[in-house]
């Protein structure tokens, strides 16, 4: 299309296309495959999502309200009877661990001595963040939830988020106001296990599907259908002992080199609702020898 | 512009842009409710996308595709660029076979709809299967059905405002 007809006239604005659609598509089809290239492969974009995450996020919390207003609407006509009831359950849960609660104090001092006497090192308790789960991402290939904490209430990448009944996840993403938890049952997701029973220490992926899998072990390894799986800790992100999964079944089949395990997740994982994030333990780093410094000074003084 | 739409072939009235923009927008934020892992709820931003794309293929286009599925892309958690392809794609086939699906009636360009979103689908699948996440099962593709059968309803309504005359007669109902 030339910019000026036969007789010096421009064209009629219904043949203003811009482009021609192929050169179109081909410039757009190139900047997605860029993205996606310079997102999966090089995780360079978070500045830019978190540009158009901060510029959505009052659109997605409007659209949020109506969607909490009807969940507490539900509540709010729940009948006194069943709260009465769900009360007198927590109150005779909480009798319950009463017993261990007080011993716990007590517990925690005797072992920080004990610790000292065997020159061990300390272990550090991780302070925590109460948050709620928003909402499940829509993502239908990934498992993430929303939680209402963020960058602003100290949360960081890379901390651990359990419930009351162990590990749920761990914290993928951080936006000023909200961050986003990838779940244990992401594919992606991995977290270092052992075996409560016995010790033994494995790695647990998600496997889709709601499912997890204790990945890399011998088909003759020592694991037992309702074994409990608890974080070991040599990551340094989770804190030790909390529990993760249960072992469900165990296929032992000699072709393959390692045994399929498969395991169900003892939190609440799926569900929705309070959960606590382990902020940062500050382990202090090894002290390292002070030889390093002599040698650029030596350096730095030839050169001079 | 003349041009043909369902059984009626009336001439609409122009369009006005701001309520291009405004469905757009409005289905953004259907997209932005968050229904979990519930399977069959539609594509809104897709299912309009592809709407205006077919019946003012001159305005929105591409662009507006790209623009839009990046916006997604961060609000739904998903990977850069993933709906953004995925919409851009939509757009430029909805946009080439916009002559030819409005020669038909409603039923038929449901039917023509149908594989423009499942294709969008399909590139979806096909670019997070290829980074190894899981497949989300079949049922993943009943959204682009479910917005298949809304087909009829969203024609109605996005064309509500070019069917309205511009002043009122008394000597012509419509």
């Amino acid at each position: 299309m030339s910019a000026t007809g036969p007789i010096g006239h421009t064209p009629p604005p219904f043949f203003k296309r811009g482009p021609a659609p192929l050169a179109q598509l081909a410039f757009y089809v190139a900047l997605s495959l860029l993205l996606l290239v310079a997102d999966l492969r090089f995780r360079m974009l978070e500045p830019l999502r978190l540009v158009i995450a901060t510029a959505l996020w009052p659109l997605q919390r409007a659209v949020l309200l109506p969607v909490e207003g009807m969940g507490e609407a539900g509540h709010y006509f729940a009948s006194l009877a069943k709260l009465e009831q769900e009360n007198a359950e927590l109150r005779a849960r909480q009798l319950a661990q009463a017993n261990q609660l007080l011993r716990q104090a007590h517990l925690e001092e005797e072992n920080r001595r004990l610790r000292t006497l065997l020159d061990m090192a300390e272990r550090i308790d991780a302070p925590a963040r109460a948050a709620e789960i928003l909402y499940a991402a829509r993502d239908p290939f990934s498992r993430r939830v929303i939680i209402d904490r963020g960058a602003t209430h100290g949360i960081e990448s890379g901390q651990a988020v359990i419930d009351d009944l162990g590990v749920i996840g761990q914290v993928t993403r951080v936006f000023p106001l909200t961050s986003e938890v990838t779940l244990l049952t992401d594919k992606h997701q991995m977290i270092p296990v052992q075996v409560a029973r016995n010790g033994l220490r494995a790695v647990l992926a998600g496997a889709g599907g709601g499912r997890m899998e204790l990945k890399y072990l011998p088909a003759n390894a020592d694991v037992a259908p309702d074994d409990l799986l608890v974080t070991s800790g040599l990551d340094g992100i989770y804190l030790p002992g909390l529990p993760v999964a249960k072992v469900v079944s165990i296929d032992r089949d000699n072709s393959f080199a390692f045994a399929r395990i498969e395991c169900a997740p003892v939190a609440g994982v799926e569900r929705h609702g309070q959960v606590l994030v382990l902020l940062r333990r500050s382990t202090p780093p090894p002290e390292e020898p002070a030889e390093e410094p002599a040698k650029p000074a030596k350096g730095r003084k030839q050169r001079k | 512009m003349i041009q043909p739409t369902h059984s009626s072939r009336r001439i609409l009235l122009p369009v006005r842009p701001w309520f291009i923009w405004l469905t757009l927008g409005l289905a953004a934020l259907l997209n932005l409710i968050p229904t979990g892992r519930l399977p069959g709820i539609p594509d809104w931003l897709a299912l309009v996308l592809a709407f205006w794309c077919i019946h003012q293929p001159l305005k929105v286009g591409m662009g507006a595709g790209f623009a839009f599925g990046l916006a997604m892309d961060v609000a739904q958690a998903s990977v850069l660029g993933q709906h953004a392809l995925a919409y851009v794609l939509l757009a430029f086939a909805a946009s080439s076979l916009s002559r030819r699906i409005l020669w038909f009636p409603l039923t038929q360009q449901a039917l023509h709809v149908l594989p423009l979103l499942l294709g969008t689908q399909l590139v979806m699948l096909a670019i997070r299967m290829s980074v190894g996440d899981e497949f989300p099962g079949l049922a993943y593709f009943l959204s682009s059905v479910v917005a298949t059968l809304l087909w009829h309803p969203a024609s109605y309504l996005l064309l509500l405002p070019q069917y309205q005359p511009i002043e009122r007669d008394e000597n012509r109902p419509i």
